[in-house]
């Protein structure tokens, strides 16, 4: 059975136009994947190369370079959270921030909590050091958390 | 001098600024009218007679860039628009982008419009989920209104902008890199030449600008070059490579200041007056040791060096690598260098793409070296080692297909001959400051 839905290909069918070839689609689709699927399997590589008309290697070498991307054994939760560990957040606390939201959640950096609800990752800087210590929930950035704020956001997710 | 009037973030902050209406009614998409009435070609010798240089980091001069396209292209030639605002302590880009999406659009359309580019791609990063949504939206309204599209207000111009998320990688913001990843490959930087503007984007000729150099494009065409060039700083006459300063800048202010944000003035303000009188001073009464002046692969300029105007000509005569993206950090008299030079090794690590060999084990070593310093196993001779290994990595020594290894390489420059006393005394005294947060991290 395909993994890929045909809502899922529609979606992706739908990003052809925007670009001179389809090759160029290839992140797009892995975005709309990993949203919808939680992960991209080494399966839905091989649909994702078949709709681009591409080899799965292809799709793959592209996928593998941005750690952004997870396999079928990186499974990731509902949200992902990120704690930024670059200079300006550093500066203000952000590595400890991260080390309180990892025991909160029991989990180190990259795991997922135990109800599956939430990845809790680092990022290099998310270009809100105006609000450092800054926060990434999926792709939304929250800025100046203290750990309080971080235990509701965290409780509100 | 009367207070300067921001112009590039005039609309910022006022109720409902990101929406088309909002902004025509503030004068929106004149410019770009205005540009459709000219030749395209007098379009780029207006923006190269105002002396805007590149906001992204190298401060190449727009204008001039756009002339290396080749005359009489059949077509498509593509603008590629630098939105993966990466660099640490860099989040200029994000506020236009998030507040006042149309002033980018209109100066994309405009730039578009003088290299005869019917398609603009945004590559911008993932994590600015926000700015995404504001752009598509302004995007989106363009289209409905006729502003984007075909034969616009009735010139026979046509116009696609496409938005493309990246998937958090700092690489994607070298021009090559980006190609490359928009392009649906792994970003590694292309061996230059040929440059993207000959060779680029889809094997097209292809311009590469950043978010802030469209909003200067667009208020170029608003208020003349004249007005832009009465800005900033002229050439250092004892320079002959420097090609002036002008304009306004937005700079960002972040790390130990009591009012972190993004400021816009004319180039050329130091990092003192922008800690003193827009950044609160630093923050719990303490002194500044040392402020990063452009993002960190700029390197560091000590205390005594904060009286440094920050144009592009500026940061270079302390030894820095640059201006970069003017965005200073300031780091307090209570913080260890050999943290803050760690910070910056672990991040370069971590992003070097792997691509060059001097790179991809240079940053990874100056990373296990700093790590060793910092749990109390560093020896005297590691600061040269350090040193040494920095000075063999990067375009400058001609050892690398891009510029990210310079900026590896540069704060270990940077922070070893200027705080070298400090990292002496923390190695011979066995100082150790590593944290329990990094061990987490490690064992990812």
């Amino acid at each position: 059975m395909a993994v890929l839905s045909e809502e899922l290909r529609k979606q992706i069918r739908d990003q052809f136009p925007k670009y001179p070839n389809k090759r160029a689609v290839v992140l797009p689709a892995l975005h709309l994947v990993q949203d919808s699927l939680r992960h991209v399997s080494i399966e839905a590589v091989r649909e994702i190369a078949e709709l681009l008309e591409l080899h799965p290697s292809e799709v793959h070498d592209t996928m593998s370079f941005y750690q952004f991307f997870k396999d079928e054994k990186h499974q990731l939760g509902k949200h992902r959270v990120w704690v930024c560990r670059s200079i300006s957040c550093m500066l203000r606390g952000g590595e400890e921030l991260l080390q309180h939201m990892c025991e909160k959640l029991h989990v180190h950096p990259g795991q997922t909590s135990a109800d599956g609800k939430i990845t809790m990752e680092f990022a290099e800087c998310l270009g809100a050091c105006e609000g450092a210590p800054c926060v990434l929930v999926d792709d939304e950035a929250h800025m100046n958390i203290t750990p309080e704020k971080a235990d509701e956001l965290l409780k509100n997710l | 001098m009367a207070e300067f009037q921001p112009v590039l973030l005039a609309r910022i902050g006022k109720p409902d600024s990101q929406s088309l209406e909002t902004y025509r009614r503030d004068g929106g998409y004149e410019g770009f009218k205005k540009a459709l009435g000219m030749a395209p070609v007098d379009v780029i010798t207006l923006v190269k007679d105002s002396g805007l240089r590149g906001r992204g980091g190298a401060g190449f001069p727009t204008g001039l860039k756009w002339t290396f396209l080749p005359k009489d292209h059949p077509g498509p030639i593509y603008l590629a628009i630098n939105a993966d605002e990466s660099e640490p302590a860099t989040f200029n880009n994000r506020i236009l982008m998030e507040e006042d999406p149309h002033q980018v659009l209109e100066g994309i359309a405009i730039s578009c419009y003088a290299i005869k580019s019917k398609t603009a791609y945004i590559y911008l990063r993932y994590e600015y989920g926000r700015s995404y949504r504001a752009l598509q939206k302004a995007v989106d309204e363009c289209y409905a209104a006729g502003i984007f599209g075909k034969n616009i207000f009735g010139s026979g111009f046509d116009l696609d902008v496409v938005l493309h998320r990246g998937a958090a990688a700092y690489i994607c913001g070298e021009e090559t890199g980006l190609i490359e990843s928009l392009e649906g490959k792994r970003a590694w930087p292309r061996i230059k030449p040929p440059f993207p503007a000959i060779e680029g984007l889809f094997r097209k000729p292809t311009i590469v600008n950043n978010i802030e150099t469209m909003a200067c494009v667009k208020n170029i065409l608003d208020k003349g070059g004249e007005w832009f060039k009465s800005l900033g700083i002229p050439p250092d006459p004892s320079n002959p490579r420097d090609a002036g300063s002008y304009g306004p800048k937005l700079y960002c202010i972040s790390g130990h200041v009591n009012k972190p944000g993004c400021v816009e003035l004319p180039m050329g303000i130091t990092a003192r007056q922008l800690i003193d009188e827009h950044g609160g001073g630093v923050w719990k009464g303490r002194t500044a040791k040392a402020v990063v002046p452009g993002g960190i692969s700029m390197g560091f300029m000590s205390a005594s060096e904060l009286d440094t105007p920050l144009d592009f000509n500026g940061p270079g005569k302390v030894g820095c690598l640059g201006l970069g993206t003017a965005a200073i950090t300031v780091i307090d008299d209570q913080t260890s260098m050999v943290d803050v030079l760690f910070n910056c090794a672990r991040f370069f690590s971590h992003e070097s793409c792997g691509q060059c060999t001097p790179c991809r084990e240079g940053t990874a070593w100056m990373h296990k070296i700093l790590t060793r310093i910092r749990m109390g196993e560093g020896q005297l001779r590691d600061l040269d080692l350090l040193n040494e290994v920095a000075g063999s990595m990067g375009i400058i020594p001609g050892t690398t297909i891009c510029g990210l290894s310079d900026g590896a390489a540069w704060p270990i420059k940077n922070a070893i001959k200027k705080f070298r006393p400090e990292f002496e005394e923390y190695i011979t005294t066995g100082k150790k400051t590593v944290k329990p947060a990094e061990a987490l991290m490690a064992a990812h």
